[in-house]
């Protein structure tokens, strides 16, 4: 097969070491996205990644850039460390939606409102997966998780929090972006929304969010394919795609 | 060069110590009774000069991340707080000493449980050299009885937590943070540069390098086997610790027949005591543990040779006294004397203490 025969291929960044994600899950696809993205702007010597708590505690086992696992939710604070006593890394945050919305709310917003230059990627699968699939700040309402058997009622349990509407709100944010990877077309786009944080964060442009909406097929109880139209008809009413905040 | 001697708040001294050690960050949250030290920061601008990055965090426990994310970078990194904040930030110790991370915190004590008071206590030496948070961990652990320390100790946090790869603490208090003395400030060292930083921390994330493999801070695993390893290597280094970096002050009176064993600014307390007994024609030493953690046991042991008492004055319900007990074993009679609540001992009650205590044995 010649060069331009080549259409697709892993990128380089991406090791073989066999994933721990769920088949059906989202978490790959975007991590596939961000090592891309590291890549075609040549920034695999210079960028820092912070994991969280959560599925994606592991990331670091996956894309071979330097790494630091931070504590539940604190990987905005240590990414703003990171960032200010490095200024000319590339350093983004990967967080979910319990380590970011909920016990990391303090940390994800004062970050973004300092304005910090570093992106984070924040994959919303409404649930958490890593502990076996309980309520999480972005459930839906009705939703049925471990936590809330009965379906997610407003009176126990509250509502689902919109963080991302949050932090467009925020001064220090420059980009706020919800995207999904569920098709061919929604992985291009939320590929260009990845790439476009990352250079506003090298360009000292303040902070950006993107997030994911995604899949947690496994916590949700269905097929991959019944995950990604449940998505589509549920997910996407409360967390409707698109950009929230574009200064750039 | 010449020296430069100033007059100035130990909390002040902190801070510009920070800056003349080469320090690359301050991260830190207002607190009574530490708050000069990022105040004083912000007057010095040191990111104007030296580079420095001063950043007022949202709390203590987004401070102490920074710290992490800071050291995983191989920078010098410092925060500080009072007691309740450090309460806060023990999750962030725990995990820096599980990732083998070199940052310094500082702690200026004030009275507790809670809230507690604003005014000075030693009563978190439980909480500093026991680890502080989950896991089988040591903080090293220098207490400083002094303006002078304060600004001393400040390059050698530094240079131990690097040297071992662990946090380090500075133990002071309400007393010596606020109070003001002469000191002499230390020589201006500059920042480490890339180059430097590259080879005294080949394990920093600061982007991989063709000549290494990626580097990966953290402290989790979850293959127990694995795990055991881990903590069998930390036990090793802090044996290593103890080993070599016990650090104390010894006074002696000629003919004494007592020791008195207090740290930071009992210590101090403790030596004005000695001299107003003398007086009386009791004669005590005094041994002053510099490091709290690794605890100077063999000091302890060699000062504690043909005493017949032994009197631990802290400003605490009877912490470190645990350790001198638990390293005489019994061989000489003990006694604990402490104030509490943010109460200071004056030396006219040790002396009584004193008194007592000889009478008693006597």
């Amino acid at each position: 097969m010649t060069q331009e025969n080549i259409v697709y291929k892993k990128p380089t960044l991406m090791n073989d070491t066999p994933m721990h994600y769920c088949p059906g899950c989202s978490h790959g696809v975007v991590h596939k996205l961000v090592a891309e993205v590291i890549e075609e702007m040549n920034m695999e010597e210079r960028t820092i990644g912070v994991s969280p708590v959560g599925c994606a505690v592991f990331a670091y086992r996956y894309i071979d850039i330097d790494w630091q696992e931070a504590a539940h939710g604190r990987a905005p604070a240590v990414a703003t460390a990171i960032k200010r006593l490095w200024p000319d890394r590339l350093v983004f945050t990967y967080q979910g939606d319990g380590d970011l919305a909920c016990i990391g709310t303090g940390e994800t917003l004062h970050a973004l409102n300092r304005g910090e230059n570093f992106t984070i990627i924040f994959v919303n699968n409404a649930i958490y997966g890593m502990t076996g699939g309980q309520m999480a700040p972005t459930t839906l309402l009705g939703q049925k998780t471990s936590t809330c058997p009965h379906g997610r009622d407003p009176e126990l349990h509250g509502y689902p929090l919109s963080i991302t509407e949050l932090a467009a709100q925020l001064d220090g944010t420059c980009y706020v972006t919800r995207q999904s990877v569920e098709t061919v077309a929604a992985i291009r786009k939320a590929k260009q929304a990845i790439r476009k944080a990352f250079e506003a964060s090298m360009q000292g442009k303040g902070s950006s969010l993107v997030e994911i909406v995604s899949t947690c097929n496994a916590g949700w109880k269905m097929s991959p394919q019944q995950a990604n139209e449940w998505m589509q008809e549920n997910m996407f009413k409360k967390y409707p795609k698109g950009d929230l905040k574009d200064t750039l | 060069m010449e020296q430069e001697i100033m007059l100035m708040k130990g909390n002040e001294a902190i801070a510009h110590a920070a800056i003349r050690c080469g320090t690359d960050g301050y991260f830190g949250y207002p607190i009574t009774p530490q708050s000069e030290i990022i105040e004083t920061l912000a007057q010095l601008r040191p990111w104007e000069t030296t580079g420095m990055v001063v950043l007022q965090a949202e709390s203590e426990v987004a401070s102490i991340n920074m710290v992490y994310g800071g050291a995983g970078a191989g920078k010098r990194v410092l925060t500080s707080s009072s007691s309740p904040g450090i309460a806060l930030m023990q999750e962030g110790i725990a995990y820096m000493a599980g990732a083998e991370l070199p940052g310094v915190f500082v702690n200026v004590q004030r009275g507790g449980p809670g809230l507690g008071t604003i005014q000075p206590s030693q009563s978190d030496y439980f909480q500093a050299t026991r680890g502080g948070g989950n896991g089988d961990y040591n903080v090293i652990v220098l207490a400083p009885a002094s303006v002078q320390e304060m600004a001393d100790f400040v390059d050698l946090a530094f240079e131990l937590a690097f040297r071992y790869r662990n946090p380090a603490m500075i133990l002071s208090d309400g007393v010596i943070g606020q109070m003001m003395e002469r000191v002499v400030l230390p020589p201006m060292k500059p920042r480490r540069s890339e180059e430097e930083i590259r080879r005294e921390c080949p394990w920093a994330t600061i982007g991989r390098s063709k000549d290494r493999p990626v580097n990966i801070i953290s402290s989790l695993e979850l293959d127990s086997q694995e795990m055991e390893k881990r903590n069998l290597h930390l036990q090793e280094k802090y044996r290593t610790i103890r080993e070599h970096e016990a650090r104390y002050e010894l006074t002696t009176t000629e003919d004494a027949d007592m020791l008195i064993v207090a740290f930071g600014s009992a210590a101090r307390i403790a030596q004005k005591a000695i001299e107003l007994a003398e007086e009386e024609g009791m004669k005590a030493d005094l041994l002053r543990p510099i490091t709290l953690w690794p605890f100077p046991a063999e000091a302890l042991r060699e000062a504690a040779k043909g005493k017949r008492g032994i009197l631990v004055v802290e400003i605490n319900a009877g912490q470190m006294v645990q350790d001198v007990r638990l390293c005489l074993e019994g061989s000489v009679p003990i006694q604990h004397f402490g104030r509490l609540g943010g109460i200071v001992p004056d030396s006219e009650e040790i002396v009584g203490e004193l008194r007592n205590f000889k009478k008693q044995s006597s």
